[in-house]
């Protein structure tokens, strides 16, 4: 292989004003846009400004729009491009613009933090978790997810209306709701925040989250459809809800998982004391 | 999408601080082509499902006991005698109610409010989004937040209900055979068939039968129910669309032999 | 000390630009060990702030892969703390901090069960419990794991832990970061002392080149490894040896650095993503390695150290994976430095794959359905990178510079380091792993040593009887030495000079070492301590690359320079440090340890190397060896502590 590319890269500063600027530059066998990127940093362009880490699809930095297809741009392969194409890469665009293909993704971080925390049951010591595969799993799915934010990018209830970001936690943290919810051993309930706190009801299940998931995680299949039924279980379902009036099957999960935990009590209870280790120190 | 008016092709605003590029999309592929297509599927079966409802007869083959699902169950005086497998405790009907009146609107409603439906007409129709990374014409969206849309969430009920008319096309193409085999039985059979693995596949039976749980591991019989439904969830589109052709076949098929047009293919007798 | 409050910009009267910060206790790096000392810094009652360079929750850490190393005993209940402190001893060649190995091996359990409760969920046992995997060096399976995406696991559940605190300052506060702040994308250039405590640090926030000083009276350096200093390697750019610089340049000494770890298995095709780690899981699994005339070329290489413990035969080794207590494990099973010194000798005795590595195949030893399931990430990695597929085929892989077990010393204890108020943890830390590091004890590493050095900073705080200050002065010198690139009329290009440096560590200093060549390698080090001054950037401060790697140049420079001068210096191969013209282990240089501290001198040498003498063990850990084992590493002399000696 080896050729000459065409690129086109949307430069531009935090205003949000910016152009595509043109570029030719050498390709070698085997590479993948983000390897092309770092050349124009080398060879053409010092300051050209790209978020990226691992460089191995594992973190979920290097996220950009390569001819408009939100994508990894260290798993987007040269290859897949014919010789004579022009390649454009845009920054995502439904964050603000930091530089160049960098974007201010501090949306997520915010949603993240409105999502409760994770809520064991209270008598249950460390080592003692007993939790099966199978129990185990559903979540373990979500879990893969390596925050890339493009499906939050893409969803279209963000991504077209810029307004809907406050109420709308977005994909990647419906599907967090969705985990702690079929976590085996978290103890709150979480179905009506789903719907009433983080938008569960924004989401028309369109499913482009899930199309580009570079995890493959089936987002909306597994996380955010399951969250409806739930979310129907406890706020649609007359039948369920007959059910529990006549058998009394008060759910056992409820319970509010920000504990009353604080700096002003710092200590074993607050704390993670280190073990008493019976050895003293060193040369003792 | 519950309030909005539609301007094709116009960029939308862009809000402040987000690059500021023009254009709709920047992507090359024929992302128009899927939605195009789905609108087309979805058209047609529209159209001819109306006009078959409302058509009124050559929708029983009494020879062979042939009834078309778009007319079970038939409780009213005015269907043909002979299909009307549960009596008919109905009075008869004027013309423009279909002889189905029972079991259509829960099947319509089945598939308007089922999960992959939504997503296919969401796109289709309404444009909203029209492909992913496309921008969508509308100025405001508040998806599944508010009425009407809201009742998508009663797409369970509507799926215990197509359970029993799925129950009772069963029973329907199980009373065909009883004059032989043809060709008819076969579609017949194909249909339900399909019916029943897009009705098992569907998202809330998977929840029903065990995607609620917390804990599969002490529930093993309805954790292996839900791996199946599950397996086949993963198909569900592909029944969605197997079930319209389906449908659309075997009334066709049942049509064109109740009214002479073609002499039923016969096997067996 | 009361939390402290923000005193933006009242610092008194220093440069205008410069924001400043006042925190309990500053943790540098947003990895599994910076993640977890936060957390202890915090509930011990801490206002903490945590820096990062990339995103939170996309350190390094994120790309670990096989899993956490512990004797939960799960697997097999013959597991303990000392089975651990001993693979552990064995693996690092006996140079290992005995101290450190000892917490390591006693506290890795608690800290993994300690995950749980945050949130994490680890693949299982049948009986519910976390299930563990074999790992090279390991004797029993050990390692907690979630597929191959472990070290994803674990900064995930760090990072949702750190969000609960948040939530609960919130409940409190009102404010989400009131009492624990992470400031990411943001690089720390210099720390700052007061007199030789510790004051604080400075740094610029990369997306706007806006500059911060943080004022701490106690910070904790928690930065990773030095990777990036070599062409080949399994890590990111993060991996600059920041910290490992901020503390020479603060005065700490640095030990070990001549062990660089190379893992036998990195990607070796297509040329860009050459050193892309293959996970050991995948050999832990059963995966084998052949060489190009399809021999299973690792039994050919079993040093005599390992003889016992390791199978002599295709038929036991493959025994070994469904009866391991009868059998011994496979030989591709060794510790890493014996496996990537094999590699390196099957390609240049002519015995390579194509691209100039050798084959790992898993295909021929387990269904596809199987190999997707168990390792997906690599499956993953393949297919899209490389164009492979594991399931059908061979991997091509080649070995790759991994990780560091040099480091910052520090009391095993408490973290701390020489330098009053400063602390470090994580790979940045030396001594834990002596000359190698077994897989899975990094993980556990950041855990447990996390955890103490929060522990150990705040206790340093609760002692401290006055706050430090910070100098106008120091605070503009941190200052104009960030804005050289921008001032300096530079001639020389920061790409040009990193390749330059990557290249000359990889040629010169690299997996096979010989003294001319690393005397070579100090010359042309040497010539870049004159030329990185000169490094001009062009563009602006908001998000500009080129000058932060002219800024991180220099780190890298002051790191390499220990790993050429110390390598030259140990004249015997042991562990990650293998000398061409010195090919064996040597009894007398095993407690020998090589310090490193800061003093540039004239010629552009900026270290100054000094021998230390290791601690001897105690006696009821010394105890816990056989006296044949001990005999292999130990001079006679130091072997008269032994049980055996005494009659015991
Ligand atoms: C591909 C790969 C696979 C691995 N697999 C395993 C495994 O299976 N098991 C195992 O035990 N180990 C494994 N390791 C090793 C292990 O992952 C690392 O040693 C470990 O994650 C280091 O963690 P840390 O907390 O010390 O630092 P890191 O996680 O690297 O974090 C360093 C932090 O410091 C920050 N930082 C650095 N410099 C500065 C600065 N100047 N200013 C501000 N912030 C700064 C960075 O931004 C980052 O947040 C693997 C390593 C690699 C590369
Ligand atoms: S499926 Fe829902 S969450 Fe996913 S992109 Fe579509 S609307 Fe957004
Ligand atoms: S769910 Fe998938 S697309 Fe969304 S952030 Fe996670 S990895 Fe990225
Ligand atoms: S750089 Fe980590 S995902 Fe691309
Ligand atoms: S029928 Fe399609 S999801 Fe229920």
């Amino acid at each position: 292989m080896g050729y000459q590319a065409k690129f086109e890269v949307w430069r531009g500063d935090s205003s949000g004003e910016g152009s595509l600027q043109h570029f030719d530059v050498d390709v070698e066998e085997g590479e993948v846009v983000l390897d092309i990127v770092h050349r124009l940093q080398a060879t053409q362009a010092g300051d050209l400004a790209v978020r990226w880490n691992c460089k191995a699809g594992k973190c979920g930095s290097c996220s950009a729009e390569v001819n408009g297809r939100p994508r990894l741009m260290c798993m987007t392969r040269m290859s897949t491009f014919t010789e004579d194409e022009t390649i454009t890469i845009t920054p995502l665009r439904t964050f603000p613009v930091i530089r160049d293909l960098v974007t201010d993704v501090d949306f997520n971080y915010v949603k993240a933090r409105e999502i409760p925390s994770f809520a064991p049951p209270e008598d249950l010591e460390p080592g003692e978790y007993r939790m099966t595969q199978i129990d185990v799993e559903r979540s373990q799915e979500f879990r893969k997810c390596i925050e890339c934010y493009l499906c939050q990018n893409t969803c279209h209830v963000v991504r077209d209306h810029d307004e809907n970001k406050q109420e709308f936690a977005g994909p990647r943290y419906l599907m967090r709701v969705a985990e702690l919810d079929m976590h085996p051993l978290d103890v709150r309930n979480r179905k009506e925040d789903a719907q009433e706190e983080h938008g569960l009801g924004f989401c028309n299940i369109t499913k482009c989250c899930t199309e580009v998931c570079p995890e493959h995680i089936k987002i909306t299949d597994n996380a955010l459809i399951p969250m409806k039924e739930r979310v129907v279980d406890r706020k649609y379902d007359p039948l369920v809800w007959l059910g529990k009036k006549i058998f009394k099957r008060e759910e056992l999960e409820q319970r509010d998982a920000t504990g009353k935990l604080s700096l002003d009590d710092a200590g074993p209870e607050n704390g993670s004391p280190l073990p008493a280790d019976s050895i003293g120190p060193i040369g003792s | 999408m519950t309030t909005t008016e539609r301007d094709h092709g116009a960029s939308p605003p862009i809000a402040p601080g987000r690059a500021d590029i023009k254009a709709r999309t920047l992507r090359r592929d024929r992302w128009w082509l899927s939605p195009l297509v789905n609108a087309l599927g979805l058209a047609t079966f529209v159209v001819y499902a109306t006009i078959r409802s409302f058509w009124g007869s050559a929708y029983f083959v009494s020879e062979y006991r042939y009834l078309s699902p778009f007319y079970s169950p038939c409780f009213s005086a005015s269907c043909v005698p002979g299909s009307s497998h549960f009596g008919t405790f109905l009075p008869a009907f004027p013309p423009w109610i279909p002889l189905a009146i029972l079991s259509l609107p829960f099947l319509l409603g089945f598939r308007l409010t089922c999960y992959y439906y939504r997503k296919s007409y969401y796109r289709a129709f309404w444009s909203s989004p029209p492909a992913c990374a496309v921008a969508e014409p509308h100025s405001k969206y508040s998806g599944e937040t508010r009425f009407p849309l809201i009742l998508q969430n009663a797409h369970r009920y509507f799926f215990y209900l197509a359970f029993v008319i799925s129950v009772i096309n069963t029973y329907d193409m199980i009373v065909a055979f009883e004059t032989g085999i043809g060709l008819g039985n076969i579609i017949l059979l194909v249909n339900v068939v399909g019916l029943w693995l897009y009705t098992a596949s569907c998202h809330s039976c998977r929840h029903i039968t065990g995607g609620r749980l917390k804990h599969f591991s002490r529930h093993p019989v309805r954790y292996k129910i839900w791996t199946t439904v599950s397996k086949l969830n993963t198909r569900h589109m592909l029944f969605a669309w197997i079930t319209i052709g389906t449908l659309i076949l075997t009334d066709l098929y049942i049509m064109l032999v109740a009214s002479g047009t073609i002499s039923d293919l016969r096997i067996v007798n | 000390m009361a939390p402290g409050t923000e005193a933006a910009g009242a610092a008194g009267g220093t440069t205008p630009d410069v924001t400043h910060h006042t925190y309990d206790v500053l943790v540098i790096g947003a990895g599994g060990a910076g993640l977890r000392a936060a957390i202890e810094a915090r509930m011990r009652g801490k206002r903490v702030a945590i820096i990062s360079k990339s995103l939170f929750g996309k350190a390094h850490t994120v790309m670990a892969e096989g899993g956490i190393a512990a004797s939960m005993g799960n697997a097999n209940s013959r597991d303990n703390w000392e089975v651990h402190f001993r693979d552990t001893m064995r693996g690092g060649k006996f140079l290992n901090n005995w101290r450190m190995a000892e917490l390591h091996a006693k506290e890795a359990p608690s800290r993994v069960w300690e995950l749980e409760t945050y949130g994490a969920l680890f693949d299982r046992t049948a009986e519910g419990k976390i299930s563990q995997r074999n790992f090279g060096g390991h004797q029993f399976p050990r390692l907690a794991h979630v597929g191959d995406r472990t070290g994803l696991e674990l900064i995930r559940t760090l990072q949702q832990k750190i969000v609960s605190l948040q939530q609960e300052d919130h409940a409190r506060t009102g404010d989400y970061e009131s009492d624990l702040k992470v400031f990411h994308e943001f690089t720390v250039t210099e720390l700052i002392k007061d007199g030789d405590r510790v004051a604080g640090a400075f740094g610029y926030r990369r997306p706007t080149g806006e500059y911060i000083c943080f004022h701490a009276a106690a910070v904790v350096l928690a930065t990773g490894g030095i990777g990036k200093s070599f062409k080949v390697t399994s890590n990111s750019w993060e991996y600059t040896g920041d910290g490992h610089a901020l503390a020479m340049r603060a005065g700490a000494t640095l030990i070990n650095m001549e062990f660089v770890q190379f893992h036998p298995t990195g990607m070796v095709w297509p040329p860009s993503v050459k050193g892309i780690l293959v996970t050991e899981s995948v050999r832990g699994d059963g995966g084998v390695l052949r060489n190009s005339e399809g021999k299973r070329f690792m039994f050919g290489y079993i040093p005599e150290v390992f003889k016992e413990q390791y199978a002599t035969s295709e038929e036991e080794g493959d025994r070994w994976y469904t009866d391991a207590d009868n059998n011994r494990r496979p030989p591709e099973l060794l510790p890493r430095d014996e496996v990537a010194r094999a590699i390196n000798n099957e390609v240049k005795e002519g015995r390579g794959s194509p691209a100039g590595g050798v084959f790992l195949d898993v295909s021929s030893r387990m269904p596809a359905e199987t190999i997707r399931k168990r390792l997906p990430s690599m499956y993953h990695q393949f297919k899209e990178l490389a164009d492979v597929d594991i399931t059908a085929g061979p991997m091509e892989v080649g070995p790759t510079c991994h990780y560091v077990m040099g480091g910052v010393e520090v009391d095993p204890d408490t973290a701390a380091t020489s330098v009053p108020g400063l602390f470090a943890a994580g790979e940045v830390a030396g001594g834990m792993h002596g000359s190698n590091r077994l897989g899975g004890n990094s993980l556990s590493d950041l855990l447990v040593f996390g955890c103490r050095a929060g522990a150990g900073a705040a206790e340093y705080l609760d002692a401290l009887p006055t706050a430090p200050a910070i100098t106008t002065e120091a605070v503009d010198s941190a200052l104009e030495e960030s804005e050289r690139p921008f001032t300096v009329q530079g001639d020389e290009n920061a790409y040009t000079l990193h390749h330059e440096l990557q290249q000359t560590m990889n040629d010169l200093v690299g997996i096979i070492r010989r003294a001319d060549e690393m005397e070579t390698a100090l010359k042309r080090l040497a010539e870049l301590t004159d030329r990185i001054p000169r490094v001009g950037v062009v563009g602006g401060r908001a998000y500009n690359p080129g000058w932060h790697l002219a800024l991180d140049l220099r780190n890298m420079l002051l790191v390499s320079q220990c790993i050429a001068l110390a390598a030259l210096e140990r004249q015997e191969s042991r562990g990650g440090h293998t000398r061409d013209d010195y090919p064996t282990m040597d009894e007398n240089w095993r407690q020998q340890l090589l310090a490193l501290t800061f003093a540039p001198d004239a010629e552009g040498l900026q270290v100054k190397l000094t021998h230390q003498d290791q601690t001897a063990m105690r006696s009821d850990l010394f105890d816990l060896f056989e006296m044949d084992e001990l005999k292999k590493y130990y001079t006679g002399d130091e072997l008269g502590g032994h049980r055996a000696g005494q009659g015991a």
